[in-house]
């Protein structure tokens, strides 16, 4: 395996609404400031991918006006996957490990306010036997929350205080949506708005984009003083249909936990694309993560959770900590479908 | 530290139609799926990984349906990756499962692309506003036209290439159990007769819509050498460039010269026309077939019309293109690019049947996508190679 790295990354305001630009706008500020942290323009970049989905977009073929943007002329070595931003990242890394590329450039972006979301993502179901009844994804995420509480795997204080802690936190994070929180006690005072879940319990609707340079070996170094190495990368999915799956545990986290070495060190901190507040606790659990690791010290996707780009701002944020030098070993995490159907597990180390 | 190497070991192809109303979408991947697993020996679990890939999600109404066939794609507890690259995707889907093995992250990927394209109408869902233009455009033949026309005042070609080219393809089609369009009583008049949709593109000029899909395995050097008759991936490569960007040229586009030119190096081509033996091409309206005879190296540019008045590309001309039929007999859009490198694949094993073309051992796989800017290329032979 060759070693791999986050050099830069970068990240757009999340906001409940972007009405004035495009995709493409909101994506091009993001794009300009990684190239510029490295000093790179377009045609130094060796591959690009990217991720985003019509379904958010409205529109087929929404990726073709965003490459647009980028400043593929003369033309680029490029791909484009219908995901989180997080898993075009794994193609570029994948890309650079078969040699055929030393640097790349990986997006992903989407504006989530022009539809109503719930209904929107309720298109990702099996469109024979689920799809038809429209079962919408905070409907869907609430009866994940339902087992786990029947379970016992969590509680409602603990999940409000994990909404707490998640958006207090998001206060030092400057491109966080929401910022602050009551004290839990007084979020578990709210009605329910899909038993169990409270509106602390879910995460905003919310436009952004970001942006993340990976580059190999000493490339890195020459375009970092302090790259995030990428020590492990893994991605599994489980079954689709609710039915088949046990809901209270994130089987394809761990599965990709392991793949990708999670347990081969301490873990300083974790940045988890965990949507709803349970599901903290069981992709926690699934990355055996102790006490003692440090959880979304950005806010995570319960202070700002743009579609598409949320995965990949966990890589970014966990990288940026340890660029940084406030962890040595940080854990990023992502998902996608339905109540974690799909998970990605990304291990980052410091140098040394 | 070098890559890989590569070997096609398995490949399906689902009977392509109008409408496939037998079968599920799950059912339709699973019957391209299960031909390839049987044709590489292995069974779900022999399988690492899935790539799957597809034209936009709108075109069955279902928002990145991967999710809804991870079970019926035996993807249960592997990593499974969705590529969406316009046309291209089932070149570039094939090129990522490739990648997956080239880095020796896995041993035997699967690779599926499908389109069941009767869930929807995809020529309105083709027809997509060009910014700082009137909207005047319907569907893919809208927008091609008006380059064809310029091609063809570029080149001086006469206005029959194009009735060439479709007769040429339709009829290769009936040597083609799996295609979609078997036309038994097709000739240059009744191509000539036909409708003029898009000015100057004929009815029978154009691709149908199509439901259908086509699977890979692909494996490493180890499995490559364990298999009967493997397709061994020489080079491939991606190039994509923007719809709009002044001075661009759209009739004859770098992405794809580049792209060819990429492929060539790695495979040791240094003269197309002699040293690929059939090539699979995407080629949805007839006149494509000349413009990227050029853009592709296998004719001096103006030239590329005179081959197929010579019958260069035919079945028994020196350079055969699409003895499957090509796009112009099936096309399921998001599988069409990945039907062109089977295809490819298939010819060199030796594996396709009456289409088959005597003596194949290297050919060419390509697909493209988006307004000429998504390029896809893969070449494939029957000898493992050496560098």
């Amino acid at each position: 395996m060759r070693d791999v790295a986050v050099v830069a990354f970068a990240q757009s305001q999340h906001v409940r609404r972007e009405p004035y630009r495009n995709e493409v706008e909101l994506l091009m500020p993001v794009l300009h400031q990684v190239k510029s942290d490295v000093g790179l323009d377009q045609t130094q970049i060796d591959f690009t991918c990217s991720g985003s989905t019509d379904y958010l977009a409205g529109s087929a073929f929404s990726f073709v006006s965003t490459l647009d943007g980028v400043g593929a002329s003369p033309p680029i070595s490029e791909s484009h996957v219908e995901m989180d931003g997080a898993w075009a990242l794994y193609e570029a890394w994948v890309k650079i490990q078969t040699g055929a590329a030393d640097t790349a450039l990986v997006y992903g972006y989407g504006k989530s306010s022009p539809g109503s979301l719930r209904d929107v993502l309720s298109r990702q179901l099996d469109p024979y036997y689920q799809a038809p009844l429209w079962p919408d994804s905070l409907a869907l995420a609430a009866l994940q929350a339902r087992a786990c509480l029947d379970a016992g795997v969590t509680d409602v204080a603990e999940m409000a205080g994990i909404a707490a802690r998640s958006r207090r936190a998001a206060a030092a994070n400057p491109y966080a949506q929401l910022q602050g929180s009551d004290d839990p006690e007084v979020l578990l005072k709210e009605p329910e708005i899909a038993a169990p879940l409270r509106r602390h319990d879910c995460p905003p609707i919310t436009d952004g984009a970001a942006a993340v340079i990976l580059a190999a070996g000493d490339r890195a170094r020459e375009l970092s003083e302090h790259p995030a190495w990428i020590r492990g990368l893994d991605h599994r999915v489980e079954a689709h249909a609710l039915g088949v799956r046990d809901l209270t545990a994130s089987v394809s986290t761990r599965q990709a936990a392991e793949h990708a070495g999670v347990g081969e060190g301490p873990v300083d901190v974790a940045e988890l694309h965990a949507p709803f507040t349970h599901q903290e606790v069981l992709v926690r659990r699934a990355l055996g993560l102790g006490d003692g690791v440090s959880v979304n010290p950005s806010g995570g996707p319960l202070a700002g959770n743009p579609l598409i780009a949320a995965g990949l701002i966990r890589i970014g944020e966990a990288a940026s900590r340890i660029s940084r030098g406030e962890a040595q070993r940080a854990v990023a995490h992502a998902t996608s479908g339905p109540c974690l159907q799909q998970n990605l597990v990304c291990v980052l180390e410091g140098e040394g | 530290m070098s890559k890989e190497r590569v070997a096609v070991v398995g490949i399906g192809q689902t009977h392509h139609q109008a409408t496939r109303g037998d079968v599920s979408i799950a059912g339709l991947v699973r019957e391209a799926a299960v031909e390839a697993l049987d044709d590489a020996g292995m069974t779900w679990a022999d399988i690492d990984a899935v790539v799957i890939g597809k034209a936009p999600d709108f075109f069955e109404g279902v928002m990145m349906p991967e999710l809804y066939l991870a079970d019926a794609l035996g993807a249960v507890g592997k990593p499974l990756l969705r590529v969406h690259t316009a046309g291209s995707v089932g070149g570039s889907t094939t090129l990522v499962a490739a990648s997956l093995v080239q880095a020796r992250i896995h041993r035997r990927v699967l690779t599926v692309a499908f389109e069941k394209q009767s869930e929807s109408e995809a020529m309105w869902a083709l027809t997509l506003p060009i910014p700082f233009s009137p909207p005047l455009v319907a569907g893919a033949g809208g927008y091609f036209a008006p380059h064809i026309r310029a091609y063809m005042r570029r080149s001086g070609a006469p206005d029959h290439i194009g009735v060439l080219v479709a007769l040429k393809d339709r009829q290769n089609a009936l040597k083609n159990p799996k295609a979609h369009l078997h036309e038994e009583g097709i000739t240059f008049e009744s191509v000539k007769d036909s409708m003029m949709l898009w000015d100057p593109i004929r009815y029978s000029e154009t691709c149908p819509s199509s439901d259908g899909a086509c699977a890979m395995v692909l494996t490493d050097e180890a499995g490559g050498d364990a298999a009967t008759d493997p397709a061994w991936m020489l080079g491939g490569a991606m190039r994509s460039e923007p719809t709009m960007a002044p001075g661009r040229d759209q009739v004859n586009p770098l992405g794809g010269r580049a792209c060819a030119a990429d492929v060539y190096a790695q495979a040791g081509i240094t003269n197309p026309r002699e040293d690929i033996d059939v090539a699979e091409v995407y080629v949805p309206f007839s006149w494509y077939e000349p413009m990227w005879l050029e853009n592709l190296g296998f004719a001096d540019e103006g030239k590329g019309w005179t081959l197929v008045e010579d019958g260069a590309t035919a079945m028994d001309g020196d350079i055969p293109w699409n003895p499957s039929g090509g796009v112009l007999s099936s096309n399921p859009i998001g599988a069409s690019g990945m039907i062109r490198f089977a295809e490819a694949a298939m010819q060199v094993r030796g594996q396709a049947g009456e289409h088959q073309i005597d003596g194949a051992r290297v050919a060419l796989g390509h697909a493209y996508g988006g307004g000429s800017q998504f390029f896809a290329m893969w070449a494939v032979g029957a000898d493992k190679p050496t560098t």
